[in-house]
């Protein structure tokens, strides 16, 4: 080889090292304006730690997979920056890209192709690949190595989109919902793999509209919603913003009219109150305070209790406090 | 965090992939997509011999030289077919004597190009249409016929030499002409429709989301299609020259480097008419108008020169029309390429300004 070119391949690699604290994905004031009227994103920031699982959050058409796009560079931003592993996508695409495993939300590949061929397609893209055969044994697939993709069942695409983007040994994993759709085996399945990932020292950034999701696989997460994040922080955090942590849910055989909000939001130990379907729900801070008051109450105004339990609070119920709205609602 | 840039599994490493590895592969996983399915097969390699073989047998079990007539059964009508018996020409005329109702209806089909009414005065009534040459041609046949063996002399002698060698029988017009509508077929559907469905399929995107190289991609696609057209060319050839004893003048080369370019011209106007469609139904509808005129005005059935002289320096400039004229000059003639640079430019002019065209436009998502 000529020493001009090892120089060249040398500088070049060079200028590819990963710069040390940079962030594993990064993106400020991010808009995104479909034919001038639609916007999908209007101005969402986010930076997400090297090791970390990031969690989009929200319901269909938050902008949710408008902005995982823009980070993987296959959507243009109408405005705002990107970093990924400190390298933009205008300077570095082609690195980038060795760098990053995607699977998309709905691909449908060929179905003439069997699981090792498709595999072994995308493996080919990168310069140093993982082997098919340990991808295939991790995703649980390799007893279907030789099926055609068209006789395999969702949890099992579902699984093999995943792999794909694994076989490239990623640095950084997007995922965008990747288990909708899917049974709840499937589903641990797919969570234990992302762990398994994110151990190793990945990053993952994945879109979800499950809450139980976003609570056990992510690290950190951000709620959005109408293209903007409405809160950020660990499922944790964001479920004490709600101020209570417990919820008590009742329901009365009298009519509650908008007067009765007022009187449960009275009793002791309660932070906010909401109807839903016939549901009274209470967000609580002591329940052992609460529930008392709240039988004293129902006595007194000679109603019946049809209806109590109580639970721990989830993000569900932070994502309704915000919007109004419950997540799986179109 | 000191962790967090390493490798997520360091020890997992297969082996590095050299330039052409993603190229390969490509070409690979599209030859074995294409391979099972049997549809491809059948209007690939199939269609085409199943038309070659229909055609070729119709036409040739009907020679345009005989002509067959019907003779309205009346009391002349005998007398009428020893005439056409007597004559020199009663080899290459057929007829029948039948009642009128079945004559006319004969005629309105094709079974018979002329009608023969004998008439009251030892004459004959001839009915022909104008517009059927080979109605035309039954007239005066009959015509000759009927005079020359009622003892008509003719003032100067002549005779005749029969042609039908092979190199100017339909079949060998009509194999090189089905081979560029192939070429077009397979080249347009083959490119166009398979990236329309990869691209509604969102594969296209899941591809250029990998560090895959679009010109890999793209030329992995062109690739496959060379192959297959070696696969088309050996068939159709080797087809004509076996079932039909087709003399093929023009070397090996020659064909198969017009064909390249055809394909590649094709493949250009596949890939320019697929690069913006979202659905397949819309691309169908767009491939057929795109190849709707050359199968008309391309000459695959019939010569282009049929047309008129008006247009037809616009039917020459159609890829199709290049295309099938090259080949037949080829094929049949055995004319060098340097003959055939005006065709070969045009190929070239389509399949350059097409890719151009269709990599501005393209869209992978």
């Amino acid at each position: 080889m000529p020493l001009s070119t090892s120089i060249a391949r040398l500088e070049s690699h060079r200028s590819f090292r990963i710069p040390k604290m940079a962030p594993a994905i990064q993106c400020r004031d991010l808009r995104k304006t479909y034919d001038g009227k639609v916007e999908a994103v209007r101005g969402l920031s986010l930076e997400i730690e090297p090791g970390e699982c990031f969690g989009l959050l929200g319901p269909n058409g938050a902008g949710k997979t408008t902005t995982i796009e823009i980070l993987e560079g296959l959507l243009a931003p109408t405005s705002g920056e990107v970093t990924i592993l400190g390298h933009t996508w205008k300077e570095s695409a082609r690195q980038l890209r060795e760098w990053l495993g995607i699977s998309l939300q709905e691909t449908r590949l060929s179905e003439k192709l069997t699981v090792r061929e498709t595999i072994n397609l995308f493996a080919s893209f990168y310069r140093e690949p993982r082997a098919a055969a340990e991808v295939l044994q991790q995703m649980q697939l390799d007893e279907k190595a030789d099926a055609w993709v068209g006789k395999l069942s969702g949890g099992q695409r579902q699984r093999l989109a995943v792999a794909t983007a694994l076989v490239g040994n990623p640095r950084v994993l997007f995922l965008d919902e990747p288990t909708t759709g899917l049974d709840p085996q499937s589903r641990r399945q797919l969570w234990d793999i992302i762990r398994t990932f994110q151990r190793a020292g990945g990053t993952v950034l994945l879109t979800t509209h499950y809450m139980d999701e976003a609570e056990r696989l992510c690290d950190r997460l951000a709620i959005v919603d109408h293209g903007q994040v409405i809160a950020e922080g660990t499922p944790a955090d964001l479920i004490d913003r709600l101020g209570g942590h417990h919820m008590v849910e009742f329901q009365v055989s009298g009519n509650s009219d908008g007067s009765a909000v007022d009187n449960w939001r009275a009793l002791p130990g309660v932070e906010s109150v909401r109807h839903d379907n016939g549901l009274v729900c209470l967000n609580v801070r002591e329940p052992h305070l609460t529930i008392p008051a709240l039988l004293d109450a129902v006595k007194k105004k000679g109603e019946q209790l049809l209806h109590l339990t109580t639970r721990q609070a989830s993000l569900e119920d932070v994502f309704v406090r915000l919007t109004g709205r419950h997540l799986r609602e179109e | 965090m000191t962790v967090a840039h390493q490798t997520p599994s360091p020890a997992a490493i297969a082996h590095r992939n050299g330039r052409w590895s993603g190229f390969l592969h490509l070409l690979g996983a599209r030859l074995l997509e294409l391979k099972r399915e049997p549809e491809v097969i059948f209007w690939v390699f199939g269609f085409p011999v199943l038309l070659a073989l229909g055609l070729g047998i119709a036409f040739r079990n009907k020679p345009a030289s005989v002509t067959s007539v019907a003779i309205v059964a009346t009391p002349g009508s005998q007398e009428a077919l020893a005439n056409l018996k007597r004559s020199p020409r009663n080899s290459s005329i057929r007829a029948d004597v039948v009642d009128e109702a079945q004559a006319l209806q004969g005629f309105r089909l094709g079974k018979y190009d002329l009608v023969i009414t004998p008439d009251a005065k030892e004459g004959f009534e001839y009915r022909y249409d104008p517009a059927r040459p080979e109605s035309v041609l039954a007239r005066a046949e009959v015509d000759d016929a009927l005079q020359s063996g009622a003892g008509r002399k003719d003032p100067v002698p002549t005779s005749a030499v029969t042609s039908s060698e092979p190199g100017s029988r339909y079949i060998d017009f009509l194999i090189p002409g089905l081979l560029g509508m192939n070429l077009m077929n397979s080249g347009m559907w083959g490119i166009g429709f398979a990236l329309v469905d990869m691209r509604q399929r969102k594969v296209l995107k899941r591809f250029v989301a990998t560090p895959m190289r679009r010109s890999d991609f793209l030329l992995a696609l062109t690739s496959s299609r060379l192959v297959l057209m070696v696969i088309e060319i050996a068939l159709l050839l080797g087809f004509g020259v076996l079932v039909f004893h087709m003399r093929v003048l023009g070397s090996l080369f020659n064909i198969l480097f017009i064909a390249t370019l055809g394909a590649i011209a094709f493949g250009g106007l596949g890939l320019l008419t697929a690069s913006r469609a979202q659905k397949l139904e819309s691309v169908s509808g767009l491939m057929n108008l795109v190849m709707m005129p050359m199968w008309i005005f391309s000459g695959v059935f019939f010569s282009s020169e049929r047309f008129p002289a008006m247009v037809q320096p616009l039917i020459k400039l159609l890829p199709l029309t290049a295309l099938n004229d090259a080949l037949r000059a080829t094929i049949l003639q055995g004319a060098s390429l340097g003959t055939q640079a005006g065709r070969l430019l045009i190929l070239v002019l389509w399949a350059v300004v097409s890719f151009v065209l269709a990599l501005r436009w393209f869209r992978w998502t």
